[in-house]
């Protein structure tokens, strides 16, 4: 740590996928928490065209200084220039920790600002805490969310964190908040980018795949027969979600391969995913790791899967199965 | 310079095994004892280099660092079709971050394959699940990257790429040499027979390098040259708080609705948190 220079905690501004994704709000709120175990400041770091609405919205939800670099040139988020932005900026202020959210942009950016400090980074983190040697401690999941890690970067600075969107709960909007607003004018030598965006559309998911589904069902050899398996699909229907598979169901012919959930298979992310007779082997949970909300189906209660479900039914899967599918259609016929 | 297309590809070893040998009295994983595998997304960046080679000829050199049994990884990789494998193994290597991981691979790629067009990743490994070694060898290396590709195609010296990224549909222009790590949605890898693997015996050698052969400072890797420090290691799913749902079928579908209704009814958008009465 410089002498006289003030501690202090960034949160980078990922404002591209806003209403969809509150992860930065997550993050100041966290921040806040953290900045008052090690004296710091937090500070929001935004980059674009345009972004008055996020710098004021920064404020409102924690963020006591917004560093602002706005250029047209900015107007698409660009990995190679903002990486070095970043980088420069982080240089000159030296803040103690650098939090960024685990979006796809965030997980490519992160790393390779981390690279130019020469600093430390963890991996989409589901916890953060300072201990008692003041050090950033960061929960990291591997393995399929099957193991966690705490790690910490006890010399390089910053301290390097991606986060989990979905980790924290945002500060409600506050109007009155106030901030210094840091404008620092786009750097004049910053080299060509070796890399164009040539379009970025939203993307509509037409006819969507297992891989994007917010909801996904997934069925295992505890489903017990084809036709029970098949009762799958109207459950996915009723809840506008995805039908997966562990391996038996797939050599058993109940379905095709292409809903094999595990690592031969697809991985997936859906918000509420649920397993029904599932034994929860590592090759299928493998591919759950971005599950955020699991419900596990299963007449064993130990059985793996069930341990790491947020919410463990232990009953038939079938008949549950069933009795989910009455009630969802009196309760959405409403 | 010739204009032979000249890919690397990194691929890492991963267990593949039903249950983790994990020791709960150390606390710690006994890599050893699983059976490895090459890790999925880095089978479908080869996958992806050998259409690339199919179409427009070329060279692949395929590394991992890893134990010298990783080896196994290379075989079936020049199994599939690629041309060379590089082995780095080294005690000193051994517990990198990511930071020098990216480090290692990028010394013995400048120094095994100087002139490379495109370096290709997995876009993350299923063990450490971080999806950092990829954009930070981009770095090392001094080359464009981009993460999480699912389509490529070149022309000349540059590469028209497509991918998804926080809900965008992405197309990118990036001029080589570059990095691209691919993601599993396209790219399925081909089969190869456990016969083709064993044929690659007589083919041809893998080129095994330590820290010497490749001119490191021993200080300059694994774990004690890691910025990064594991304190601790533990199962989470042991400490879970999970809510547990027993009885009838019927009574618990009431129960999971009134205690989540108002999250399950939230990701669908639909209000089903009370029953029609
Ligand atoms: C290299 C390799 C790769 C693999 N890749 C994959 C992969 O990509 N995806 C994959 O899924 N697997 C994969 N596997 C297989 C994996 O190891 C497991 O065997 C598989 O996931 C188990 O599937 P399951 O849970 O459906 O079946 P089982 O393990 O047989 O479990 C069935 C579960 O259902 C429960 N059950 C039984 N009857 C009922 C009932 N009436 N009501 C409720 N619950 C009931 C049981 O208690 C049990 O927990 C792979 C294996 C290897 C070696
Ligand atoms: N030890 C390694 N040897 C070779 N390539 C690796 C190694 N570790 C990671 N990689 C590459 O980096 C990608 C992402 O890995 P990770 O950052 O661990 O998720 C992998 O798919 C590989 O292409």
């Amino acid at each position: 740590m410089a002498g006289k220079k003030e501690r202090s905690i960034w949160v980078f501004g990922d404002y591209r996928d806003y209403f969809e994704n509150r992860v930065t709000l997550q993050l100041l709120s966290r921040a806040n928490e953290l900045a008052g175990k090690i004296k710091a400041t937090v500070a929001a770091v935004v980059f674009g065209n345009n972004v008055d609405e996020w710098v004021g919205e920064y404020i409102a939800h924690g963020a006591r200084k917004v560093y602002v670099i706005e250029d047209p040139a900015l107007q698409d988020y660009s990995m190679e220039t903002y990486s070095i932005l970043m980088e420069r900026l982080a240089r000159k202020h030296e803040p103690e920790i650098i939090l960024v959210g685990a979006t796809t942009f965030g997980r490519e950016f992160a790393p390779k600002v981390a690279k130019k400090l020469g600093t430390g980074l963890t991996a989409d983190c589901v916890g953060l805490d300072i201990n008692k040697e003041g050090l950033l401690v960061q929960m990291a999941p591997s393995f399929g969310g099957n193991l966690l890690a705490e790690i910490v970067t006890p010399v390089h600075r910053p301290q390097m964190s991606t986060v989990r969107p979905g980790t924290f709960q945002e500060i409600p909007h506050d109007n009155q908040a106030a901030g210094d607003v840091i404008r620092v004018p786009l750097p004049r030598d910053l080299p060509k980018d070796r890399l164009r965006v040539i379009s970025a559309k939203r993307w509509e998911q037409t006819g969507q795949r297992l891989e994007d589904a917010k909801v996904v069902v997934c069925g295992g050899r505890g489903m017990g027969s084809r036709a029970k398996y098949k009762k799958l699909f109207e459950l996915a229907e009723l809840l506008g979600g995805e039908v997966g598979a562990t391996r038996p169901v797939v050599y058993s012919k109940w379905v095709d391969e292409e809903a094999l959930v595990g690592q031969a298979g697809k991985q997936v992310a859906p918000e509420v995913l649920f397993s029904f007779g599932v034994s929860g082997a590592i090759q299928h949970t493998a591919a759950l790791s971005e599950a955020d909300f699991i419900i596990a189906v299963n007449k064993n209660a130990n059985a793996a899967m069930m341990k790491m479900a947020d919410v463990a039914i232990v009953a038939d899967a079938g008949q549950l199965c069933t009795a989910l599918i009455r009630e969802l259609k009196d309760r959405i016929r409403h | 310079m010739s204009d032979i297309l000249k890919l690397v590809v990194c691929i890492k070893q991963v267990p593949a095994v039903s249950e983790l040998p994990w020791d709960a009295a150390t606390g710690t994983l006994k890599r050893d004892l699983a059976e490895g595998m090459i890790n999925p997304a880095c089978k479908h960046a080869l996958e992806a280099a050998l259409q690339l080679k199919e179409r427009h000829g070329g060279r692949i050199v395929v590394f991992t660092m890893g134990p010298p049994m990783a080896e196994e990884v290379l075989r079936e990789a020049m199994a599939m079709g690629a041309d060379q494998g590089v082995l780095l193994t080294d005690r000193a290597m051994a517990g990198a971050d990511t930071s020098v991981t990216s480090f290692t691979l990028a010394r013995a790629v400048a120094g095994v394959c100087p002139d490379f067009d495109l370096v290709m990743c997995g876009n993350r490994t299923i063990d450490s699940e971080t999806a950092q070694v990829g954009p930070q060898l981009a770095e090392e290396l001094k080359i464009p990257g981009a993460a999480n590709v699912h389509q490529l195609t070149l022309s000349g010296k540059i590469l028209r790429l497509e991918r998804l990224s926080d809900n965008f549909l992405e197309t990118l222009e990036m001029d080589l040499p570059g990095l691209v790590t691919i993601s599993t949605r396209e790219y399925f890898p081909r089969y190869v027979s456990m016969e083709g693997i064993q044929d690659t015996f007589d083919k041809g050698t893998i080129l095994s390098l330590g820290a010497k052969d490749l001119g490191l400072d021993i200080n300059l890797l694994g774990s004690k040259a890691s910025p990064t420090r594991i304190l601790d290691v533990y199962s989470p799913t042991a400490k879970k708080n999970n809510v547990v749902l027993k009885g009838s079928p019927k009574k618990i579908v009431e129960e999971l609705f009134t205690r989540f209704g108002d999250k399950i009814g939230g990701v669908i958008r639909k209000d089903i948190k009370k029953a029609d009465t």
